[in-house]
Protein backbone atom coordinates (compact mmCIF):
# COMPACT_ATOMS: atom_id res chain seq x y z
CA UNK A 1 0.00 0.00 0.00
CA UNK A 2 1.05 3.51 -0.71
CA UNK A 3 0.32 6.44 0.94
CA UNK A 4 0.96 10.07 -0.16
CA UNK A 5 0.48 12.70 2.46
CA UNK A 6 0.72 16.81 1.83
CA UNK A 7 3.45 16.12 -0.67
CA UNK A 8 4.82 19.49 -2.22
CA UNK A 9 7.11 19.96 -5.23
CA UNK A 10 8.59 23.16 -6.81
CA UNK A 11 10.98 23.18 -9.90
CA UNK A 12 12.14 26.53 -9.28
CA UNK A 13 8.87 29.30 -9.27
CA UNK A 14 6.59 26.52 -10.59
CA UNK A 15 4.49 24.63 -8.68
CA UNK A 16 4.33 21.14 -9.83
CA UNK A 17 2.62 18.92 -6.95
CA UNK A 18 0.69 21.13 -4.37
CA UNK A 19 -0.34 19.63 -0.98
CA UNK A 20 -1.34 15.68 -2.76
CA UNK A 21 -2.52 13.53 -0.57
CA UNK A 22 -3.07 9.86 -2.82
CA UNK A 23 -3.75 6.00 -0.89
CA UNK A 24 -3.46 3.01 -3.44
CA UNK A 25 -4.35 0.08 -1.99
CA UNK A 26 -2.57 -3.58 -2.51
CA UNK A 27 -3.21 -5.47 -5.96
CA UNK A 28 -4.65 -3.52 -8.85
CA UNK A 29 -4.02 -1.37 -12.07
CA UNK A 30 -4.32 2.12 -11.60
CA UNK A 31 -3.71 4.77 -14.12
CA UNK A 32 -2.44 7.84 -13.67
CA UNK A 33 -3.99 10.52 -15.99
CA UNK A 34 -4.14 14.06 -16.39
CA UNK A 35 -2.72 16.83 -19.02
CA UNK A 36 0.41 17.35 -20.45
CA UNK A 37 2.82 19.05 -17.23
CA UNK A 38 -0.07 17.49 -14.79
CA UNK A 39 2.86 16.27 -12.19
CA UNK A 40 2.23 12.54 -13.30
CA UNK A 41 5.84 11.94 -14.14
CA UNK A 42 7.44 13.96 -11.05
CA UNK A 43 4.39 11.83 -8.91
CA UNK A 44 6.14 8.95 -9.56
CA UNK A 45 9.67 10.20 -9.80
CA UNK A 46 8.74 11.01 -6.50
CA UNK A 47 7.73 7.63 -5.71
CA UNK A 48 10.98 6.25 -6.95
CA UNK A 49 13.20 8.43 -4.87
CA UNK A 50 14.18 10.23 -8.01
CA UNK A 51 12.62 13.50 -7.31
CA UNK A 52 13.19 15.20 -3.86
CA UNK A 53 9.79 16.43 -2.62
CA UNK A 54 9.85 19.97 -0.62
CA UNK A 55 7.48 18.35 2.04
CA UNK A 56 5.37 15.93 2.76
CA UNK A 57 5.71 12.32 3.54
CA UNK A 58 5.34 8.64 1.18
CA UNK A 59 4.80 5.39 3.02
CA UNK A 60 5.54 2.05 0.81
CA UNK A 61 3.75 -0.55 3.46
CA UNK A 62 4.05 1.59 6.44
CA UNK A 63 7.29 2.66 5.89
CA UNK A 64 8.87 6.15 4.91
CA UNK A 65 11.14 5.94 1.74
CA UNK A 66 12.34 9.44 1.74
CA UNK A 67 16.02 9.49 0.94
CA UNK A 68 16.34 5.35 1.19
CA UNK A 69 17.11 3.15 -1.73
CA UNK A 70 16.44 -0.20 -0.35
CA UNK A 71 13.05 -0.62 -0.96
CA UNK A 72 13.54 -0.05 -4.79
CA UNK A 73 14.70 -3.80 -4.82
CA UNK A 74 10.78 -4.59 -4.65
CA UNK A 75 10.17 -1.78 -7.40
CA UNK A 76 9.66 -2.38 -10.78
CA UNK A 77 10.29 0.86 -13.08
CA UNK A 78 9.74 1.22 -16.75
CA UNK A 79 10.98 4.80 -17.91
CA UNK A 80 9.45 7.05 -20.49
CA UNK A 81 12.61 7.43 -22.70
CA UNK A 82 14.81 4.32 -23.28
CA UNK A 83 18.06 5.29 -23.66
CA UNK A 84 20.75 2.78 -23.03
CA UNK A 85 24.83 2.70 -23.06
CA UNK A 86 25.09 2.44 -27.18
CA UNK A 87 28.39 0.38 -26.61
CA UNK A 88 26.55 -2.55 -24.69
CA UNK A 89 24.83 -5.48 -26.52
CA UNK A 90 21.19 -6.41 -24.79
CA UNK A 91 22.34 -9.46 -23.44
CA UNK A 92 25.06 -7.48 -21.60
CA UNK A 93 22.51 -4.94 -20.45
CA UNK A 94 20.54 -7.44 -19.17
CA UNK A 95 23.28 -9.23 -17.27
CA UNK A 96 24.31 -6.06 -16.24
CA UNK A 97 20.58 -5.07 -14.52
CA UNK A 98 20.82 -8.88 -13.27
CA UNK A 99 24.06 -8.51 -11.51
CA UNK A 100 22.73 -4.87 -9.63
CA UNK A 101 19.84 -6.80 -8.53
CA UNK A 102 20.40 -10.36 -6.66
CA UNK A 103 16.66 -11.52 -7.43
CA UNK A 104 15.49 -14.21 -9.47
CA UNK A 105 14.59 -13.08 -12.87
CA UNK A 106 12.67 -14.73 -15.68
CA UNK A 107 14.11 -12.96 -18.69
CA UNK A 108 13.79 -15.83 -20.84
CA UNK A 109 10.70 -16.48 -21.36
CA UNK A 110 10.14 -12.43 -21.88
CA UNK A 111 13.02 -12.53 -24.69
CA UNK A 112 10.46 -14.78 -26.52
CA UNK A 113 7.87 -13.37 -26.53
CA UNK A 114 9.03 -9.82 -27.56
CA UNK A 115 10.99 -11.54 -30.52
CA UNK A 116 14.56 -9.90 -28.92
CA UNK A 117 16.18 -13.34 -29.63
CA UNK A 118 17.98 -12.53 -32.70
CA UNK A 119 18.64 -8.94 -31.45
CA UNK A 120 20.53 -10.29 -27.96
CA UNK A 121 23.93 -9.52 -29.15
CA UNK A 122 23.22 -6.25 -31.11
CA UNK A 123 24.70 -2.86 -29.76
CA UNK A 124 21.60 -1.28 -28.16
CA UNK A 125 22.69 1.68 -29.96
CA UNK A 126 21.76 0.24 -33.92
CA UNK A 127 18.43 -0.87 -32.03
CA UNK A 128 15.07 1.08 -33.26
CA UNK A 129 13.10 3.05 -31.09
CA UNK A 130 10.55 0.14 -30.93
CA UNK A 131 13.26 -2.55 -30.22
CA UNK A 132 14.53 -0.48 -27.51
CA UNK A 133 11.26 -0.03 -25.60
CA UNK A 134 10.89 -3.96 -26.07
CA UNK A 135 14.15 -4.29 -24.25
CA UNK A 136 12.68 -1.71 -21.70
CA UNK A 137 10.07 -3.62 -20.87
CA UNK A 138 11.98 -7.23 -20.25
CA UNK A 139 13.85 -4.98 -17.53
CA UNK A 140 11.10 -3.86 -16.07
CA UNK A 141 9.09 -7.14 -15.90
CA UNK A 142 11.77 -9.56 -15.32
CA UNK A 143 12.36 -9.50 -11.56
CA UNK A 144 9.23 -10.12 -9.51
CA UNK A 145 8.27 -7.16 -7.39
CA UNK A 146 5.63 -6.00 -5.49
CA UNK A 147 4.77 -2.78 -7.11
CA UNK A 148 5.36 -1.99 -10.77
CA UNK A 149 5.22 1.69 -12.73
CA UNK A 150 4.85 1.75 -15.59
CA UNK A 151 5.48 5.64 -17.52
CA UNK A 152 4.27 5.64 -21.17
CA UNK A 153 4.51 1.84 -21.13
CA UNK A 154 3.21 2.11 -25.34
CA UNK A 155 5.14 4.15 -26.77
CA UNK A 156 6.96 2.90 -30.10
CA UNK A 157 5.10 -0.26 -29.47
CA UNK A 158 3.94 -2.72 -32.65
CA UNK A 159 0.06 -4.31 -32.23
CA UNK A 160 1.47 -7.57 -31.42
CA UNK A 161 3.87 -6.66 -28.72
CA UNK A 162 0.82 -3.93 -26.85
CA UNK A 163 -1.57 -7.11 -27.24
CA UNK A 164 1.64 -9.20 -25.19
CA UNK A 165 2.09 -5.92 -22.74
CA UNK A 166 -1.45 -6.06 -22.03
CA UNK A 167 -1.32 -9.54 -21.51
CA UNK A 168 1.58 -9.58 -18.96
CA UNK A 169 -0.37 -6.26 -16.80
CA UNK A 170 -3.37 -8.78 -16.79
CA UNK A 171 -1.19 -11.86 -15.38
CA UNK A 172 0.49 -9.56 -12.99
CA UNK A 173 -2.81 -8.33 -11.79
CA UNK A 174 -3.75 -11.88 -11.05
CA UNK A 175 -0.76 -12.12 -8.93
CA UNK A 176 -2.09 -9.44 -6.71
CA UNK A 177 0.33 -6.87 -7.72
CA UNK A 178 0.37 -3.18 -7.04
CA UNK A 179 0.39 -1.61 -10.94
CA UNK A 180 0.78 2.13 -11.66
CA UNK A 181 0.18 3.28 -15.41
CA UNK A 182 0.45 6.55 -17.07
CA UNK A 183 -0.45 7.06 -20.79
CA UNK A 184 -2.48 9.09 -23.07
CA UNK A 185 -3.71 5.41 -24.85
CA UNK A 186 -7.58 5.96 -22.91
CA UNK A 187 -8.13 2.73 -24.84
CA UNK A 188 -5.95 0.83 -22.63
CA UNK A 189 -6.99 2.93 -19.47
CA UNK A 190 -10.16 1.69 -20.39
CA UNK A 191 -9.67 -1.65 -21.08
CA UNK A 192 -7.82 -2.43 -17.83
CA UNK A 193 -8.00 -0.15 -15.27
CA UNK A 194 -9.26 -0.58 -11.97
CA UNK A 195 -8.76 2.85 -10.95
CA UNK A 196 -8.25 6.44 -12.23
CA UNK A 197 -6.29 8.89 -10.48
CA UNK A 198 -6.75 12.37 -12.80
CA UNK A 199 -4.33 15.01 -11.67
CA UNK A 200 -4.72 18.09 -12.60
CA UNK A 201 -2.22 21.46 -11.56
CA UNK A 202 -0.54 19.11 -8.82
CA UNK A 203 -3.44 17.98 -6.93
CA UNK A 204 -5.93 14.98 -7.39
CA UNK A 205 -8.51 15.92 -9.29
CA UNK A 206 -10.49 13.00 -9.16
CA UNK A 207 -10.23 9.30 -7.69
CA UNK A 208 -12.48 6.06 -8.56
CA UNK A 209 -13.13 3.77 -11.20
CA UNK A 210 -13.66 4.13 -14.86
CA UNK A 211 -17.33 3.43 -14.24
CA UNK A 212 -17.94 6.11 -11.54
CA UNK A 213 -16.25 8.62 -13.90
CA UNK A 214 -18.24 7.95 -16.89
CA UNK A 215 -21.00 8.40 -14.57
CA UNK A 216 -19.92 11.64 -12.63
CA UNK A 217 -18.95 13.34 -16.30
CA UNK A 218 -21.99 11.98 -18.01
CA UNK A 219 -20.37 10.30 -20.97
CA UNK A 220 -20.41 7.04 -22.56
CA UNK A 221 -17.16 7.12 -23.44
CA UNK A 222 -14.00 7.42 -21.25
CA UNK A 223 -11.85 9.52 -23.76
CA UNK A 224 -14.68 12.34 -23.86
CA UNK A 225 -14.73 11.48 -20.10
CA UNK A 226 -11.49 12.53 -19.66
CA UNK A 227 -11.55 15.30 -22.17
CA UNK A 228 -14.82 16.78 -20.34
CA UNK A 229 -12.94 16.59 -17.20
CA UNK A 230 -10.55 18.96 -18.53
CA UNK A 231 -12.36 21.32 -20.35
CA UNK A 232 -14.46 21.97 -16.72
CA UNK A 233 -11.16 23.03 -15.45
CA UNK A 234 -10.25 25.33 -18.23
CA UNK A 235 -13.71 26.46 -17.89
CA UNK A 236 -13.58 27.73 -14.06
CA UNK A 237 -9.92 28.93 -15.14
CA UNK A 238 -11.07 31.26 -17.52
CA UNK A 239 -13.91 32.63 -15.46
CA UNK A 240 -11.82 33.08 -12.23
CA UNK B 1 29.56 1.10 -6.06
CA UNK B 2 32.00 -1.51 -7.69
CA UNK B 3 29.52 -3.10 -10.21
CA UNK B 4 28.57 0.91 -11.49
CA UNK B 5 32.53 1.32 -11.95
CA UNK B 6 33.11 -1.71 -13.78
CA UNK B 7 30.38 -0.84 -16.33
CA UNK B 8 31.45 2.51 -16.88
CA UNK B 9 35.01 1.00 -17.52
CA UNK B 10 34.00 -1.50 -19.18
CA UNK B 11 31.55 0.72 -21.96
CA UNK B 12 34.23 3.42 -21.91
CA UNK B 13 37.02 0.98 -23.16
CA UNK B 14 34.85 0.24 -25.99
CA UNK B 15 34.40 4.02 -27.22
CA UNK B 16 36.32 4.65 -29.96
CA UNK B 17 37.52 8.07 -28.12
CA UNK B 18 39.59 6.38 -25.73
CA UNK B 19 41.42 4.16 -27.95
CA UNK B 20 42.16 7.48 -30.31
CA UNK B 21 43.33 9.32 -26.93
CA UNK B 22 45.70 5.68 -26.10
CA UNK B 23 47.12 6.14 -29.62
CA UNK B 24 47.54 10.20 -28.91
CA UNK B 25 49.73 9.34 -26.17
CA UNK B 26 51.64 6.60 -28.00
CA UNK B 27 52.71 8.40 -31.11
CA UNK B 28 53.29 11.41 -29.14
CA UNK B 29 55.39 9.90 -27.00
CA UNK B 30 56.95 7.65 -29.52
CA UNK B 31 58.00 10.25 -31.62
CA UNK B 32 59.72 12.32 -28.55
CA UNK B 33 61.87 10.02 -27.05
CA UNK B 34 63.11 8.53 -30.62
CA UNK B 35 63.53 11.18 -32.58
CA UNK B 36 65.09 13.13 -29.77
CA UNK B 37 68.10 12.17 -27.54
CA UNK B 38 67.43 14.53 -24.56
CA UNK B 39 65.51 12.86 -22.29
CA UNK B 40 64.70 15.78 -20.08
CA UNK B 41 63.24 17.41 -23.27
CA UNK B 42 61.72 14.98 -24.55
CA UNK B 43 60.06 15.02 -20.73
CA UNK B 44 59.40 18.70 -20.53
CA UNK B 45 57.60 18.46 -23.87
CA UNK B 46 55.72 15.34 -22.91
CA UNK B 47 54.66 17.35 -19.74
CA UNK B 48 53.74 20.47 -21.76
CA UNK B 49 51.29 18.55 -23.75
CA UNK B 50 49.88 16.82 -20.37
CA UNK B 51 49.57 19.89 -18.15
CA UNK B 52 47.29 21.23 -20.66
CA UNK B 53 45.47 18.07 -22.61
CA UNK B 54 44.77 15.70 -19.74
CA UNK B 55 42.87 18.47 -17.75
CA UNK B 56 41.06 19.29 -21.18
CA UNK B 57 40.24 15.48 -22.41
CA UNK B 58 38.84 14.95 -18.54
CA UNK B 59 36.36 18.06 -18.68
CA UNK B 60 34.84 17.36 -21.78
CA UNK B 61 34.95 13.33 -21.24
CA UNK B 62 33.74 13.95 -18.07
CA UNK B 63 30.77 16.32 -19.30
CA UNK B 64 30.09 14.43 -22.40
CA UNK B 65 29.59 11.15 -20.16
CA UNK B 66 27.14 12.45 -17.87
CA UNK B 67 24.79 14.13 -20.45
CA UNK B 68 24.63 11.17 -23.08
CA UNK B 69 24.43 8.56 -19.84
CA UNK B 70 21.51 10.57 -18.80
CA UNK B 71 18.36 8.07 -19.27
CA UNK B 72 20.63 5.14 -18.46
CA UNK B 73 21.58 6.84 -15.44
CA UNK B 74 17.84 7.18 -14.36
CA UNK B 75 17.37 3.36 -15.23
CA UNK B 76 19.78 3.05 -12.34
CA UNK B 77 18.50 5.37 -10.39
CA UNK B 78 15.67 3.20 -10.05
CA UNK B 79 17.50 -0.13 -9.08
CA UNK B 80 18.28 -0.54 -5.51
CA UNK B 81 21.59 1.25 -5.21
CA UNK B 82 22.53 3.88 -3.47
CA UNK B 83 22.72 7.46 -5.44
CA UNK B 84 25.98 8.53 -4.47
CA UNK B 85 27.12 4.58 -5.50
CA UNK B 86 25.39 5.29 -9.02
CA UNK B 87 27.79 8.86 -9.31
CA UNK B 88 30.72 7.66 -7.90
CA UNK B 89 31.24 4.80 -9.53
CA UNK B 90 30.71 6.48 -12.65
CA UNK B 91 33.16 8.99 -12.02
CA UNK B 92 35.88 6.75 -10.80
CA UNK B 93 35.33 5.34 -14.03
CA UNK B 94 36.00 7.82 -16.36
CA UNK B 95 38.76 9.04 -14.34
CA UNK B 96 40.29 5.58 -14.25
CA UNK B 97 39.94 4.67 -18.01
CA UNK B 98 41.65 7.86 -19.07
CA UNK B 99 44.20 7.28 -16.45
CA UNK B 100 44.66 4.32 -18.39
CA UNK B 101 45.08 5.70 -21.38
CA UNK B 102 47.95 7.68 -20.18
CA UNK B 103 49.60 6.01 -18.55
CA UNK B 104 50.13 2.86 -21.24
CA UNK B 105 50.24 5.45 -23.97
CA UNK B 106 52.79 7.22 -22.53
CA UNK B 107 54.48 3.97 -20.34
CA UNK B 108 54.57 1.40 -23.54
CA UNK B 109 57.31 3.66 -25.82
CA UNK B 110 59.18 4.39 -22.19
CA UNK B 111 60.09 0.97 -21.68
CA UNK B 112 60.24 -0.26 -24.92
CA UNK B 113 62.99 2.82 -24.82
CA UNK B 114 64.65 1.21 -21.93
CA UNK B 115 64.55 4.14 -19.82
CA UNK B 116 63.57 1.96 -16.41
CA UNK B 117 67.43 1.46 -15.70
CA UNK B 118 67.89 5.67 -15.84
CA UNK B 119 67.75 8.57 -13.32
CA UNK B 120 64.77 9.90 -15.48
CA UNK B 121 62.26 7.19 -14.21
CA UNK B 122 61.57 9.38 -11.01
CA UNK B 123 60.58 12.32 -13.24
CA UNK B 124 58.73 10.04 -15.42
CA UNK B 125 56.36 8.87 -12.64
CA UNK B 126 56.19 11.81 -11.13
CA UNK B 127 54.75 13.04 -14.40
CA UNK B 128 52.26 9.90 -14.68
CA UNK B 129 50.97 10.74 -11.02
CA UNK B 130 50.58 14.35 -11.98
CA UNK B 131 48.85 13.04 -14.98
CA UNK B 132 46.34 10.89 -13.03
CA UNK B 133 45.84 13.89 -10.43
CA UNK B 134 44.88 16.10 -13.43
CA UNK B 135 42.60 13.38 -14.65
CA UNK B 136 40.68 12.44 -11.64
CA UNK B 137 40.69 16.40 -10.39
CA UNK B 138 39.16 17.63 -13.96
CA UNK B 139 36.86 14.85 -13.92
CA UNK B 140 35.25 15.82 -10.51
CA UNK B 141 34.90 19.72 -12.07
CA UNK B 142 33.22 18.40 -14.84
CA UNK B 143 30.82 16.58 -13.37
CA UNK B 144 30.08 19.05 -10.90
CA UNK B 145 29.57 21.79 -13.66
CA UNK B 146 27.16 18.64 -15.35
CA UNK B 147 25.45 17.91 -12.13
CA UNK B 148 23.89 21.72 -11.35
CA UNK B 149 23.40 22.70 -14.70
CA UNK B 150 20.77 20.57 -16.96
CA UNK B 151 21.19 22.47 -20.06
CA UNK B 152 23.71 20.23 -22.19
CA UNK B 153 24.76 23.11 -24.39
CA UNK B 154 25.35 25.17 -21.28
CA UNK B 155 26.92 22.88 -19.20
CA UNK B 156 29.53 22.15 -22.67
CA UNK B 157 29.81 25.87 -22.18
CA UNK B 158 30.62 26.29 -18.61
CA UNK B 159 33.33 23.11 -18.47
CA UNK B 160 35.45 24.25 -21.32
CA UNK B 161 35.04 28.12 -19.49
CA UNK B 162 36.50 26.60 -16.51
CA UNK B 163 38.99 24.26 -18.37
CA UNK B 164 40.29 27.65 -20.41
CA UNK B 165 40.41 30.04 -16.36
CA UNK B 166 42.80 27.50 -15.51
CA UNK B 167 44.72 26.90 -18.24
CA UNK B 168 44.81 29.98 -20.01
CA UNK B 169 43.37 32.96 -18.23
CA UNK B 170 44.58 31.99 -14.48
CA UNK B 171 48.15 32.35 -15.89
CA UNK B 172 47.53 35.70 -18.17
CA UNK B 173 45.86 37.44 -14.85
CA UNK B 174 48.28 35.54 -12.70
CA UNK B 175 50.90 37.31 -14.75
CA UNK B 176 49.53 40.84 -15.23
CA UNK B 177 49.43 40.87 -11.18
CA UNK B 178 53.27 39.95 -10.96
CA UNK B 179 54.15 42.74 -13.10
CA UNK B 180 52.13 45.35 -12.10
CA UNK B 181 53.43 45.16 -8.42
CA UNK B 182 56.67 44.15 -9.44
CA UNK B 183 58.12 46.35 -6.75
CA UNK B 184 56.73 44.20 -3.67
CA UNK B 185 58.03 40.82 -2.40
CA UNK B 186 55.57 38.65 -4.20
CA UNK B 187 57.40 35.44 -3.20
CA UNK B 188 54.71 34.45 -0.86
CA UNK B 189 51.70 35.61 -3.45
CA UNK B 190 53.25 33.13 -6.22
CA UNK B 191 53.12 30.43 -3.92
CA UNK B 192 49.44 30.74 -2.83
CA UNK B 193 48.44 31.50 -6.22
CA UNK B 194 50.13 28.37 -7.96
CA UNK B 195 48.88 26.20 -5.19
CA UNK B 196 45.13 27.63 -6.25
CA UNK B 197 45.18 26.63 -9.66
CA UNK B 198 45.74 22.68 -10.10
CA UNK B 199 47.61 23.07 -13.52
CA UNK B 200 50.26 25.55 -12.61
CA UNK B 201 50.64 23.56 -9.50
CA UNK B 202 51.31 20.72 -11.63
CA UNK B 203 53.70 22.59 -13.95
CA UNK B 204 55.93 23.21 -11.55
CA UNK B 205 56.63 20.59 -9.93
CA UNK B 206 57.47 18.76 -12.84
CA UNK B 207 59.64 21.85 -13.86
CA UNK B 208 61.00 21.28 -10.05
CA UNK B 209 62.26 17.95 -10.48
CA UNK B 210 63.83 18.29 -13.66
CA UNK B 211 65.80 20.88 -12.35
CA UNK B 212 64.77 23.60 -14.61
CA UNK B 213 64.10 25.74 -12.08
CA UNK B 214 67.12 28.01 -12.77
CA UNK B 215 65.04 29.38 -15.99
CA UNK B 216 62.82 30.89 -12.97
CA UNK B 217 64.88 33.56 -11.80
CA UNK B 218 64.32 34.56 -8.43
CA UNK B 219 61.15 33.76 -7.71
CA UNK B 220 62.41 30.14 -9.42
CA UNK B 221 64.76 29.93 -6.67
CA UNK B 222 62.30 30.86 -3.87
CA UNK B 223 60.12 28.05 -5.20
CA UNK B 224 62.56 25.13 -5.40
CA UNK B 225 63.55 26.53 -2.11
CA UNK B 226 59.91 25.23 -1.12
CA UNK B 227 58.12 22.59 -3.45
CA UNK B 228 62.16 20.91 -3.86
CA UNK B 229 61.83 19.80 -0.33
CA UNK B 230 60.14 16.86 0.54
CA UNK B 231 58.23 18.91 2.62
CA UNK B 232 57.04 20.84 -0.25
CA UNK B 233 56.15 17.72 -2.48
CA UNK B 234 53.72 16.42 0.48
CA UNK B 235 52.39 19.86 0.78
CA UNK B 236 51.88 20.18 -3.07
CA UNK B 237 50.44 16.66 -3.50
CA UNK B 238 48.12 17.33 -0.94
CA UNK B 239 47.09 20.49 -2.32
CA UNK B 240 45.99 18.18 -5.52
CA UNK B 241 44.59 15.74 -3.07
CA UNK B 242 42.11 18.82 -1.92
CA UNK B 243 41.30 19.60 -5.66
CA UNK B 244 39.96 16.01 -5.87
CA UNK B 245 38.29 16.08 -2.44
CA UNK B 246 36.90 19.31 -2.42
CA UNK B 247 34.61 18.71 -5.93
CA UNK B 248 33.31 15.30 -4.63
CA UNK B 249 32.44 16.42 -1.05
CA UNK B 250 30.23 19.58 -3.09
CA UNK B 251 29.01 16.57 -5.98
CA UNK B 252 27.89 14.36 -2.89
CA UNK B 253 26.19 17.38 -1.74
CA UNK B 254 24.34 18.49 -5.01
CA UNK B 255 23.54 14.80 -5.47
CA UNK B 256 21.52 14.29 -1.91
CA UNK B 257 18.76 17.19 -3.41
CA UNK B 258 19.08 16.87 -7.06
CA UNK B 259 15.83 16.29 -8.92
CA UNK B 260 16.04 13.78 -12.11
Amino acid sequence: MIEIKNLHKKFGKLTVLEELDLTINKGGIFAILGPNGSGKTTLIKCILGMVIPNKGEIVLDGKSILKKWEYRNNLNYLPQIANFPGNLSVIELLKMVKNLRPKESNEKELIELFGLTPFLNKKLGNLSGGTKQKVNLVLTFMFDSELIILDEPTTGLDPIALIHLKELIAKEKEKGKTILITTHIMSLVDEMADEIVFLLDGKIYFKGSVDSLKKQTEQENLEHAIANLIEKQYQTATTK
Amino acid sequence: MLKILKYSIYDLLRSRWSYVYFIFYLMLSFSLFFLNNDIDKAIITLMNVIVVLTPLIGTIFGVMYYYSSKEFTELLLAQPIKRSKIFMGQYIGISLSLTLSLVLGIGIPFVIYGLFKSAAVFDFTLLLVVGAFLNFIFVALAYNIALSINNKIKGFGYAILMWLTFAVIYDAVFMGLLIHYNDYPLDQFTLIATMLNPIDLSRILILLKLDASALLGYTGAFLQSFYGTSMGLIVSLSALSMWIVLPILRMRSKLKKKDF
